[in-house]
């Protein structure tokens, strides 16, 4: 069954034709990153106009890498949310013209469900084999991570899930960025922080780690006004010139360091504190659920420390109880937003009878629930 | 001597932040637009979960960067229900484009307040009035809170009074 998947929740408008939920015959993604790197930044509207205007040539793009033509496509199915609005609906009105127009069912997908199914995906090695890897085990827990959004998700069964814990101030992603900021390392900061902290000593400084307790739920605002402060000695003295000002705002001062102020170190510290929960609390979950499968999910999942930080923590905490659990994540291409994901979760969404109707509508706060 | 159009706070810890802005939600009314300023790591997350504690929300107040906005209920002093719009300017580059995210709609809400950070992303779409809170760290913990009415005779110079008729949290 060829399922094409359409994905215009935030930034990237994405299509895809996965073969029977696992197999991925294409995967194109239009990354506004150009357009964006123009405005120094993400700009809702640029992105929702952004998808107008590349949705059709991805579509086709996808079905001409999968091989197929349109009536080929068995099912249509796209992100309904969580996400942006402006955005959501180009994905949607588009997913619905084509499944009307092709007689073909449509299937409205949570984009949170669809990160934890990037891990059933199976990419193409030569272009004809697919990595086989055995699907998850369930129960599993899965840690989705990524600029916006922190979740940790219990999945017993396909459809089955328990939100057990979320943010409660800033995505980890985010809290990577806005700290690459604050040490002026730039743009984008997780990939800016993994890198320079590779250099740092992780224990010199030391960071608060926000447990809260017993709770699932996790807290990264705090963090950034610690960094302030541990970086506060290292920062040149702000110019004593008055700050340019926007209407009647001053303008906040860059920050500059000194030439050897220990960027890496705090870097690295920042990061482990960051990483350190996010690891210690998915495996203590794993262990209280009897997890077979502990699943990284989002672009954060791409952060090299986290996977060796998790790994570490469920071996330490799981495996005396329950023996050796996987640690899995997808690969790069399918961690950050795509459409793959979205035409896989349908798969399994479909099985269990999740038809959408024509009156399908956007849902940019959608929760993950169901049992 | 003229009355002073504005209000300089200085909170000791994040708590006494979260107090300060509790104290402001308690003279807010519906259609109030609050602009919240401050670098990051200044306390706007802080203040602003004040504020909503002030209006009875029971959601947490996660930032809204990714999202844009996020909405929530709270209580008005009357006991009606007052909705919180909490918008998060970070990632936009600059004023062009608001439009179509609606963030006009947000500026003058029927059934709430607004709250508005980075307001400085949006500066040339501001409306003429506004309450203008400044967040400015003054060390680990201790943050100066500044309470501004925007123009000084406008119509939030009410809220200045009205505050300084309450009790003042730091003393």
């Amino acid at each position: 069954m060829n399922i094409l998947g359409i994905e215009t929740s935030c930034d990237e408008t994405a299509a895809s034709v996965v073969a029977d939920g696992r197999r991925v015959r294409s995967n194109v993604v239009a990354s506004q990153i150009a357009l964006h790197r123009a405005h120094g930044g993400v700009v809702p509207e640029l992105a929702a106009r952004g998808h107008v205007t590349a949705i059709i040539p991805v579509v086709e793009a996808a079905l001409g890498e999968a091989g197929i033509e349109r009536a080929g496509v068995d099912v249509v199915a796209v992100t309904e949310g969580p996400g942006l609005a402006g955005a959501l609906l180009v994905g949607v009105n588009v997913a619905k013209a084509l499944a009307y127009s092709l007689g073909r069912p449509l299937v409205a997908i949570n984009h949170l469900e669809a990160h934890v199914y990037a891990n059933w995906l199976m990419l193409p090695v030569d272009g004809t084999s697919p990595v086989a890897e055995p699907p998850p085990a369930f129960p599993l827990v899965c840690l989705l991570v990524s600029g916006g959004h922190t979740e940790l998700i219990l999945m017993t069964d396909h459809g089955h899930y328990r939100h057990l814990g979320r943010t409660l101030d800033d995505a980890a992603g985010e809290a990577f960025d806005k700290g690459a900021r604050l040490l002026g390392l730039g743009y984008p900061g997780g990939p800016v922080i993994q890198r320079v902290a590779e250099a740092g000593d992780p224990t010199r400084f030391d960071l608060p780690r926000a447990w809260l307790g017993e709770s699932y739920d996790f807290s990264f605002s705090g963090l950034k006004t610690a960094l302030l402060r541990l970086a506060e000695p290292y920062r040149l003295p702000p110019s004593l010139e008055p700050a340019p000002t926007v209407g009647p705002f001053p303008e906040h001062q860059a920050a500059a360091f000194a030439p050897d102020a220990p960027l890496a170190d705090l870097a690295a510290s920042y990061q482990a504190a960051v990483v350190e929960v996010l690891a210690v609390k998915t495996a203590r979950a794993a262990l209280e659920f009897g997890a077979k499968t502990v699943l990284l999910a989002g672009g954060v999942a791409a952060n090299a420390a986290l996977r060796t930080c998790l790994a570490d923590e469920v071996a330490r905490r799981c495996e005396p109880e329950l023996g050796p659990v996987p640690v899995r994540y997808p690969p790069p291409a399918l961690c950050t937003d795509n459409a793959a994901m979205v035409a896989g979760a349908a798969f399994y969404a479909l099985r269990r009878g999740a038809q959408a109707g024509w009156e399908t509508d956007i849902h940019p706060r959608l929760r993950l629930t169901g049992t | 001597m003229d009355r002073q159009p504005v209000l300089v706070l200085t909170s000791e810890s994040p708590e006494q932040t979260r107090e300060i802005g509790s104290w402001l939600s308690g003279v807010a009314r519906v259609g109030d637009l609050v602009l919240l300023h401050g670098d990051l790591g200044a306390g706007k997350t802080t203040f602003t979960q004040g504020i909503a504690r002030g209006l009875g929300v029971e959601d947490y107040v996660q930032s809204p960067t990714f999202t844009l906005v996020n909405e929530h209920d709270g209580t008005a002093p009357d006991g009606t229900t007052l909705r919180l719009y909490h918008l998060d300017l970070y990632r936009l580059a600059g004023e062009a484009d608001l439009e179509s995210f609606g963030f006009e709609q947000y500026l003058a809400p029927v059934d709430g307040i607004t709250l508005v950070e980075w307001p400085e992303r949006a500066a040339a779409v501001l409306p003429e009035e506004y309450l203008l809170v400044r967040l400015v760290p003054l060390g680990a913990n201790a943050r100066q809170i500044t309470i501004e009415a925007v123009p000084p005779e406008g119509m939030y110079e009410e809220r200045l009074d009205a505050l300084r008729e309450r009790q003042d949290p730091e003393g």
